[in-house]
């Protein structure tokens, strides 16, 4: 559905997006994850027609970015809900709506249904009739995404639609993307929270102005080797077992209070001698705890390369 | 570019306006003071006062300077407008969405110019109307029915003043696309008034006669800057800087 090929921006001598290949396809929920900065605006913008590509192609359901014969196709294709959700103040929901519905060619009787749709979808048909400048951040997104779903768009960019969102409002926004995947539309979702990412992304871009890693949160999850065993003691840690764990080959080790923390390749070997060293030298061991590594230590780690 | 589409941001705005107290003052102050005061003006100055003013050969003159400031006014109004329209829309952020739409650049352009010529007309031909009747009152032992009819004036209101206020506004969008806030914008938008004074003046001095002919070579000048603003404003209106350097 969507396809880049060594994408490229440069405002002036800063380049915001470097040679960024990736496809997305039909119905998928793409995350595109990186920090301030990383360039997933520039990216978004670039894929809605909105600014000027420097380099690289791009196409979306086949119609070229950047060619003027096909702008019109694609701006039919796409919905856009903006990092600011850029809202009409001084109109209200069903107004704000309804301008779009029109600007759609949307008939009288499909604006009336659709509007009715999606703002009782979203929950806020009781407020059709309060101006948009009055709504609460969360209240402002959901009428930004009813927005720019009003033409029935394949594919929906969003950007960090749950940034600044409280907890219940961002759950209720991730709820409704994963509604939207069950209408087989595509998403493209920038965000920086990791854990949204995890939780409702097919696949996931890790993007830091050149693409840093790309598949499915569980591929990048694997992508680092990196158990670590966690052993909890009953006091902290004292100098006895410190200097007995020392003397083992353990990797990364670090003792941070009653605990200590090391990386582990094989747990069912390496344990136990470890437990063993630390009742020796008069530890008393609390618990042990394998852990993965998760999607967050990928994203630093890619982040820092 | 279609013209049903502009009209769709058009009637957006209009809706936006009824809830906007700048907007709604700019369209209704200046035509009141407007058609209001000039006719008390003439009556002191021209009818009760002793200046000779009253005489039938001086009045018609200055009658025809003082509606020519109904042109004057006619432009001052849309400035308010076309501003909040514009810069409005850059502090709501509310570009972005629509510039993401199949509109054009020249549709919304075009939108944002409708919506402030029309209220403007309306509220200046009101404005005229009773500016007419007023005057008709103050002059008619000496003039009789000035201005019912008169081609004069009459070339002004339907062909002189729609141009103008249309040069006005697209020189306000011109401007309000470069600047951030709505005081600055209207603060550049007054040159637009500058031409518009000096005609005035040249009248009042009797450099120029203000008559149909005179008018009309006035309006033919002034349409042909409103083409030239039309396309200067579709190529300022770039997108890309828009987006990004509209903060
Ligand atoms: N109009 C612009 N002019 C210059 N630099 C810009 C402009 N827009 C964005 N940038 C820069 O491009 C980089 C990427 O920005 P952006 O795409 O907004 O990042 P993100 O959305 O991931 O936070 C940043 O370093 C930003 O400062
Ligand atoms: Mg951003």
């Amino acid at each position: 559905m969507i396809e880049t090929e060594n994408l490229t921006k440069k405002f002036w001598d800063l380049t915001a997006v470097d040679n960024l290949t990736l496809h997305v396809d039909d119905g998928e929920v793409f995350g595109f994850l990186g920090p301030n900065g990383a360039g997933k605006t520039t990216t978004i913008r670039i894929l809605c027609c909105l600014i000027s590509k420097t380099s690289g192609t791009a196409t979306i359901g086949g119609y070229e970015i950047g060619n003027k014969a096909d702008w019109l196709k694609i701006r039919k294709t796409i919905g856009l809900v903006p990092d600011n959700v850029g809202l009409s103040e001084n109109l209200t929901a069903y107004d704000n709506l309804d301008f779009y519905g029109k600007i759609y060619d949307l008939s009288d009787t499909q604006r009336k249904e659709n509007n009715k749709r999606f703002l009782e979808m979203l929950g806020l048909w009781d407020k059709r009739n309060v101006l948009a400048g009055t709504f609460s951040k969360g209240m402002k997104q959901k009428l930004a995404i009813a927005r720019a779903l009003i033409h029935d768009p394949q594919v929906l960019f969003m950007d960090e639609p749950t940034a600044n969102l409280d907890p219940e409002a961002s759950k209720t926004v991730r709820d409704f993307i994963l509604q939207l995947k069950k209408e087989k539309k595509t998403i493209f979702l920038n965000t920086h929270n990791l854990d949204e990412a995890q939780r409702i992304c097919d696949r996931v871009a890790i993007m830091n102005t050149s693409l840093r890693a790309i598949g499915t949160p569980q591929d990048l999850e694997s992508s680092v080797s990196g158990r670590k065993t966690v052993i909890g003691l009953e006091q902290q840690v004292n100098e006895p077992v410190l200097g007995a764990l020392k003397k083992l080959p353990l990797k990364n080790l670090s003792i941070n209070g009653d605990t200590i923390t090391f990386d582990v390749e094989d747990p069912d070997k390496e344990n136990s001698p470890v437990v063993e060293t630390i009742v020796l030298a008069g530890g008393h061991v609390r618990s042990i705890n394998v852990v993965g590594s998760t999607l967050e230590d990928t994203y630093l780690k890619l982040l820092r390369k | 570019m279609r013209l049903s589409k502009a009209w769709i941001v058009a009637a957006r705005d209009f809706k936006i306006f009824r809830r906007v107290k700048n907007v709604w003052s700019s369209i209704i102050i200046f035509p009141v003071v407007i058609s209001v005061l000039f006719p008390v003006i003439l009556e002191y100055l021209a009818v009760r006062g002793s200046h000779g003013l009253a005489a039938p050969g001086v009045l018609p003159n200055l009658l025809n300077s003082f509606s020519f400031f109904l042109v004057i006014g006619a432009a001052n109004v849309p400035l308010g407008i076309a501003s909040y329209s514009v810069v409005g829309e850059k502090v709501e952020k509310s570009l972005e969405p629509l510039l993401a739409t199949p509109l054009t650049d020249g549709e919304i352009l075009l939108g944002k110019a409708i919506s402030a010529v029309i209220p403007t007309l309306v509220a200046m031909y009101a404005a005229a109307v009773v500016f007419m009747v007023g005057i008709d009152g103050v002059t008619f032992n000496t003039l009789g029915y000035y201005y019912f009819p008169n081609w004069n004036i009459a070339t002004l209101l339907l062909v002189l003043m729609p141009v103008a206020i249309v040069m006005s506004v697209l020189f306000s969008v011109i401007v309000s696309s470069r600047v951030n806030d709505v005081r600055s914008a209207n603060s550049f938008g007054i040159f637009i008034l500058f031409p518009l004074l000096g005609i005035y003046l040249s009248s009042e001095t009797s450099i120029i006669t203000l008559d149909v002919s005179t008018l009309l070579i006035i309006s033919g000048a002034i349409l042909a800057v409103d083409v030239a603003l039309f396309f200067l404003s579709t190529k300022t209106f770039r997108r890309e800087e828009i987006l990004t350097k509209w903060k």
